[in-house]
Order: structure tokens, then sequence, then C-alpha cells
């Protein structure tokens, strides 16, 4: 079972819909995929139609009184569960300090799906707290989308060290161009210039699109409503680039 | 996880089963199609006696718009699939496409072919079961079976409500709603058995056992003629079998029963009205006569493998000659019996016979059926014991193949009144007996191999075209059959004083004792 991570320090990047598009993908591509929601904000939840509602919250899941797997829900998709967020999310850095190894904790809770998934995407709130310590520790994989800003090298230095500075296991990072204007010359050249400068920056940008926004409408993966779309195009690329990282 | 479902048959012929289900499920959930209807063509396989159905497997081919695949489920959750590569049934396991589900057949099926018990299209129509926030909870599949064979039945819609992970809650809620419809009803019975009862079979009905329930207080006529109806039941269910040369147990079967029929019209002559049996046992004997030929054969090809295996100085491909023989024999034989079974002779005997026996009625004056079974199977027990009790070590074999004629009526008799006795004390006093048969049985088929290589090798040598390796091959596996009869011959003393013994014998007292009740 591999684990991979949708983060970044800043929010509003496209975590969220990189997360929901690409364990859509990656359960059609056969694999038994579970995408555990940890932003108390559940907008990854709320896409799936499920309700964001977990007995017992935060607490429960975290210091193991509750079996994760009892948690989850199915998704209208194959192969594709969701463990949905909980408003109680909020207080997960709390909830965490009261347990032995908080960092190790969330590696530890997710250890006994390794017979039911291959592939978990876990979509984490922004900022730099025990929780994202506990995420980057379980991730066999970052995958953080920056927006093409000319502060996004720094932004990505910043991740980079982070990870760095990280006790024992450290997962691998990808990075990738998040609602990229491609009328915007700036944005074209920045989405160019650092993928083939660096190793770490996946080539396939993900462009700003309605169709991406649109997902709070349907309700749905892009990739399954519209799956023909440019959006949807972007994210099976990326996909793809994901799947050979991991492999 | 494992899968939380609930199953619907669904009667109602005034409204189609989404229709039903929409209007029982709103407005708190929708129900939408989930995709196209597919139509899939499907024939379900067993043995003739039902071999994979008895042992909790389901074995079908579906075809859809692909090749069509075999799929072998059981009631335990075991399931292998192959692709059924245009394999054309009737067919041995051996037959089927190498893998995991031939492995797994043929143990089960061993000498029995594979044959299409019952063929339906399905049309199966899948369904997402929504709650108000627009999220599936549920799947819902209706199958709608249409049986190859007309019926003015139809089998009842089957639905299966499948909940969504983390949803089971919901989906018991829905299928509480459902199960409160008209003509829904919880549970649906396997498809098989919903396509076969509208023809009025189920499956598992054929067995080649005397299975009939008697009573030790009704005349024993009337018990023997529904044993004897049992019979021509079992006899003429194999005839088309045999005919077609399905596999060797049609033959074996409908031997078996013109055999139980010999025996029931000879011990319980006296139960029958005058000159009935007189009239039948000549037709009944030709019949029986008619299938021996074959069946030796049978016998001898079955296990003419383990025979060549068995070869010390020859080459079990050196007995080719001998195999092609007895097969080209086989189907001169076969031919010259399936012609007998389609003959006018044959076809009077059955129609007159069941005539006869539905004809019956009870005397006014004769013994019941308790009393009538104790004093046959005491007179076939005494006879077995006499015949055997005389036999010695300078015997000639005729002594030893009469005495197994009386063991199988000793068997059958047992075997017609067994519904009369308690069942473990039958099976106890079965046991003895079925060791000295197998003993007898060995030797008989031991001498009749070796008769018959004898005479083959003759005609082979005065065909002109044999090699001599093939004869000496013949020559060693005589020996070996040999070796076989002589080991049987010498377990036949212990066998039979097992029999003999007084606990065994007691138990045969036991067991006529306790229809007297």
């Amino acid at each position: 079972m591999k684990i991979v991570a949708t983060y970044n320090i800043k929010g509003g990047v496209g975590k969220t819909a990189a997360a929901v598009n690409l364990s859509y993908l990656a359960a059609k591509d056969g694999q038994r995929v579970l995408l555990a929601d940890l932003d108390p904000q559940a907008a990854a939840t709320f896409l799936f139609r499920v309700r964001p509602r977990v007995k017992g919250g935060g607490t429960a899941l975290i210091r193991g009184n509750r079996d994760l797997d009892k948690a989850i829900k199915g998704t209208d998709f194959d192969g594709l569960d969701l463990l949905p967020a909980d408003f109680t999310f909020r207080n997960l850095d709390l909830i965490l300090d009261t347990t032995k190894k908080p960092t190790q904790r969330l590696a530890r809770l997710l250890r006994p799906l390794r017979a039911s998934y291959d592939l978990v995407f876990l979509d984490c709130p922004p900022g730099i707290s025990l929780l994202s310590e506990a995420v980057l520790h379980a991730a066999d994989l970052v995958l953080a989308p920056i927006i093409p800003t000319t502060l996004s090298v720094r932004t990505l230095d910043q991740l980079t060290e982070f990870i760095g500075g990280l006790d024992g296991h450290r997962p691998a990072l990808l990075a990738f161009y998040s609602m990229i204007d491609r009328r915007k010359r700036l944005h074209k050249e920045i989405a160019e210039r650092l993928p083939a400068e660096r190793d770490d920056v996946a080539a396939t940008a993900i462009p700003a699109l309605s169709m991406v926004e649109r997902m709070a409408v349907e309700r749905a993966p892009v990739a399954a409503f519209a799956p023909r779309s440019a959006a949807a195009r972007g994210y099976a690329d990326l996909w793809a680039e994901v799947r050979d990282r991991l492999s | 996880m494992s899968v939380y479902s609930h199953n619907f048959a669904y009667t109602d012929g005034e409204r189609p089963a989404p229709s039903a289900v929409r209007e029982a499920l709103a407005p708190r959930f929708s129900v939408v199609p989930a995709a196209k209807s597919r139509t899939l063509r499907r024939t379900w396989l067993d043995t003739f006696d039902w071999r994979l159905y008895r042992a909790g497997l389901t074995l079908e081919c579906v075809a859809d718009r692909g090749p069509a695949e075999l799929v072998l489920s059981g009631t335990a959750g075991e399931r292998i699939t192959a692709t059924a590569n245009g394999t054309r049934w009737p067919v041995l396991a051996d037959g089927l496409p190498r893998g995991p589900l031939r492995d797994r057949l043929k143990g089960l099926t061993s000498v029995r072919a594979l044959l299409p018990a019952a063929k339906a299209a399905s049309t199966v129509s899948e369904f997402r079961v929504r709650n108000t926030d627009d999220k599936t909870v549920a799947w819902l599949t209706v199958d709608l079976l249409h049986p190859a064979r007309p019926s003015t039945e139809e089998p009842p819609a089957r639905l299966s409500l499948t909940a969504v992970r983390g949803y089971q809650a919901q989906t018991d809620r829905i299928a509480q709603c459902l199960a409160a419809q008209p003509g829904m009803f919880r549970g649906a019975p396997p498809p098989l058995d919903a396509v076969l009862a509208t023809v009025g079979h189920a499956p598992g009905e054929y067995s080649n056992k005397v299975d009939v329930e008697l009573s030790p207080t009704m005349p024993a006529r009337m018990a023997l003629a529904a044993v004897l109806l049992r019979l021509l039941d079992t006899l003429e269910a194999n005839v088309a079998g045999t005919i077609r040369d399905i596999d060797t147990e049609f033959l074996h079967d409908l031997r078996v029963s013109v055999r139980r029929t010999r025996t029931a019209l000879k011990l319980g002559a006296s139960l029958l009205p005058d000159g009935l049996a007189a009239e039948y046992r000549p037709e009944f004997k030709w019949l029986g006569d008619l299938t021996t030929p074959t069946r030796d054969l049978d016998v001898h090809l079955l296990g003419f493998a383990d025979g060549a295996a068995e070869l010390t100085s020859a080459d079990p491909a050196d007995l080719e000659p001998f195999h092609d023989f007895l097969t080209q024999r086989r189907v001169t034989e076969q031919r010259r019996l399936a012609r007998a079974l389609r003959s006018a002779r044959f076809t009077t005997l059955t129609a007159t016979w069941r005539a006869a026996l539905t004809g019956l009625t009870p005397p006014r004056r004769g013994p019941d059926a308790a009393h009538a079974a104790a004093k046959i199977i005491g007179r076939a027990d005494r006879r077995v014991l006499t015949l055997g009790g005389a036999i010695s070590a300078d015997s000639p074999p005729e002594k030893l193949h009469d005495l197994r004629k009386r063991c199988k009526e000793l068997r059958y008799a047992l075997e017609f009144f067994a519904s009369l006795h308690d069942l473990p004390a039958h099976r106890r006093a079965v046991r003895e007996l079925k060791g000295l048969q197998d003993c007898l049985g060995t030797y008989q088929d031991c001498q009749v191999q070796q008769q018959e290589i004898r005479v083959v090798a003759a005609e082979l040598l005065a065909s002109g075209s044999v090699p001599a390796t093939a004869l000496l091959a013949m020559g060693d596996l005589a020996s070996h059959v040999g070796q076989r009869e002589r080991r049987a011959r010498s377990e036949f003393s212990s066998r039979f004083a097992a029999f003999a013994s007084r606990q065994a014998q007691e138990r045969f007292e036991v067991l006529t004792a306790s229809t007297h009740r």
C-alpha cells in the first residue's frame, strides 16, 4: 500500500481537486483506493456527497477507540472509498498531542488497511502543524500543488526544507503547477521553466478552468462528469506521472 | 470487507420490478439506472446425478457479447472461472480447458459427463439507489430470467440489493420498504432452482437409489409396486443417455434398475397377482442380457489405464492395439444396445409394465410390508449363508459367481425396504455384506477381463495385423489381472466369515425385527 499526501503550507492551491481526481483515476486504473479527508472543511467529503460525520469524531479515530475501517464510506465509484472528514478534525493537532509518538500515529493507524487498499490519498489541511508532520511521516509521496507566482520557488524550497528537517522517514516530493492561466505569459514561462530545472516538479500543469470549479456543482471528480475536458486530461497526465513515481 | 446484501423475489405480474421499487422507496430514496441492461445466455451444467449440486456447487456457462465463460461457484463463497473456449456439451471434465476449474471438477465428476441442466436468457439491469443527498447508498440488480424451455410460468424477478460500504443501516431501511411491497418476498431461490421450477423440476431430483417411502402396515403388494415403479422411473430416466452414449453411468444405472427389478420379481413374485412376475421375468432377463457386453467392456476400459500402469515387463503403449480393439468392439456393442432400446419390444415392455404396476390394487388378504420385508430379507440372507458356507478352496468359480448374485439379491432386498428400517441399523447391517460383495465383484471382474484378454488375443493373432509386443503386453496384463483375482479369491473366506459371524447376523435380525413394531 502506497500513501500519497496532497499537501501544501499554503491553502486554496488545488490540493483537494487533485486528491479527488487522482484518487478517482487511480481507482479507474483498477487500484483499490482510499481517500482520507483530513481537512475539517470537508471539501473532498462534500464532493463525494458523503455527510461529514465520523462517529466519536477525531478523538475516537486518533486514539484508536474506533476502527478507521468502520468509519470508511464507499463512494459512488468502483474501487474508491472515502474516510470522511468531521468538524472535530479541526482539533487533530491537539488530539495528536495527547498520544504517544504523535508524529508516527497516523502511519500506525493506517497500517491495518494494507490488505484492503493499494493506494491511500491523504487530503491535508494547509499549514505547518503536528498533523502535517504526522502526514509527512506516513506518506511515501508528497504531492504539492504550487501556484505560478514568482514566490512559488520559495514555497517549494520551504517545503523541501520542512521535509528535509524531519526525523526518520522522509517522503519523496513531487510538486506540480496548479491554477495555471494559459493566457498569462508569466504563468506559461514559470510552468515551463521549473519542471525543466528540477526533478521534483511534474511536467504536467493543471490549468485554471471553470470545469474544475464545476466539481462543486456536480459533486463529482471532473474526470467522471467531463472525462474529455482539458481539466480531466490534465489530471490524467498528472496521474500518469504520479503512478510512475510510485512504481 | 464482506458484501452486505438483501435478496428478494418479485412475482407481481402487473407492475415491472423497477417501478414497484421506485414507488416503494419514494420520496426518501431515488432509483436511477446505472448502466444499460445486459442480456446473458446462461446454461447451468451438472452431471445427470447432480454431483456438483450435491457438493454445494453451481457450474454455469455464461455468454454475453464476448466469449462464453465458465463460472463455478460454491455455497461457501468458492468461485473459479475459465473461458469456455467453444466447449460442446455434454463433455467429461477431461474435455474442459486446462486450468484450476478443470482440476476442481475432475475429482468431483469422475466418469460422469457435464451436461446442460437448464438454459435461460437473463436480462440484468443495474440501478443506483440514492438518498436525498443524491449519494448512492446501495446497488440494486434486477435479474429477469426467461427459461429456454417454454412454460406457462415465468420465474419471479430476482432482486439483489447490495449496500455501499458504510451505508448498511440505510440499506436495511430500503430492504424493509421493499419487503412491505405486494408480491415482494425476501430470499430469492437460486436461479437454477427458479428456472427448473417453471417446468416442475428441481435440482438434485435424480438419484439411482430406491428412495421410496413405505409404511410397515401398507399391503406388501402395494409396497412392492411402489418399489417397482420407482425402478421403472430410474430405468426410463437413463434410456436417452444410454442411447446417446453420454457417459458410461447411464448404462450402469439402467442395468442396475433392470437387475433390481428382476430381483424384486423373483423375491416378491408371490406378492403380485398370479402370473405377473412369470410374464415379465423373461423380458427383463432379455433386457439385462442386452446390457452385459457393453457394460463388461466399460468396466474393462474404465480400469484400462490403471491396469496398463501395473505392467512390469511391457510398455503401456504396447497395449494400444488391445485398447483400440476394445474401443471398436464397444462401438459395435453400443450400437446394438441402442437399437434394442429403440425397438418396439423395449417400448412395449416399459409401457405395459407401467400400466400393469399402476393398475395393481391391494389384495383382499395378504401380508403387510413389514412382514413381507422380514420374510424376503431373511430368506435371501439364509440363501447367501447356505451357498457361501458350501464354498471351499476347491470350489469352481461358478459357485462364487452364483454367490455374488445371491449377495446382490440380498443387498437389493435391503434397499427396497430401507425406509421401513432404522437408518443406522440398516447401515450397520450392510457393512459386512458390502465387504463380501466387493471381494466377489473384483473376483468376477478379473475373470471376465482375463477371458476377454484371451479371446481378443486370439482374434488379433488370427487377423495377422498385431505386433508381437502387443501380445506380450496383453500377457503381462493378464498376469496382473490374475494376481488381483487370486488376491480376491484368498480374501473370500475371511470376508464371508465376517458376514456369517454371529455379530453380523444379529444385525440382520435386529433390522428385520424392527419392522414388526
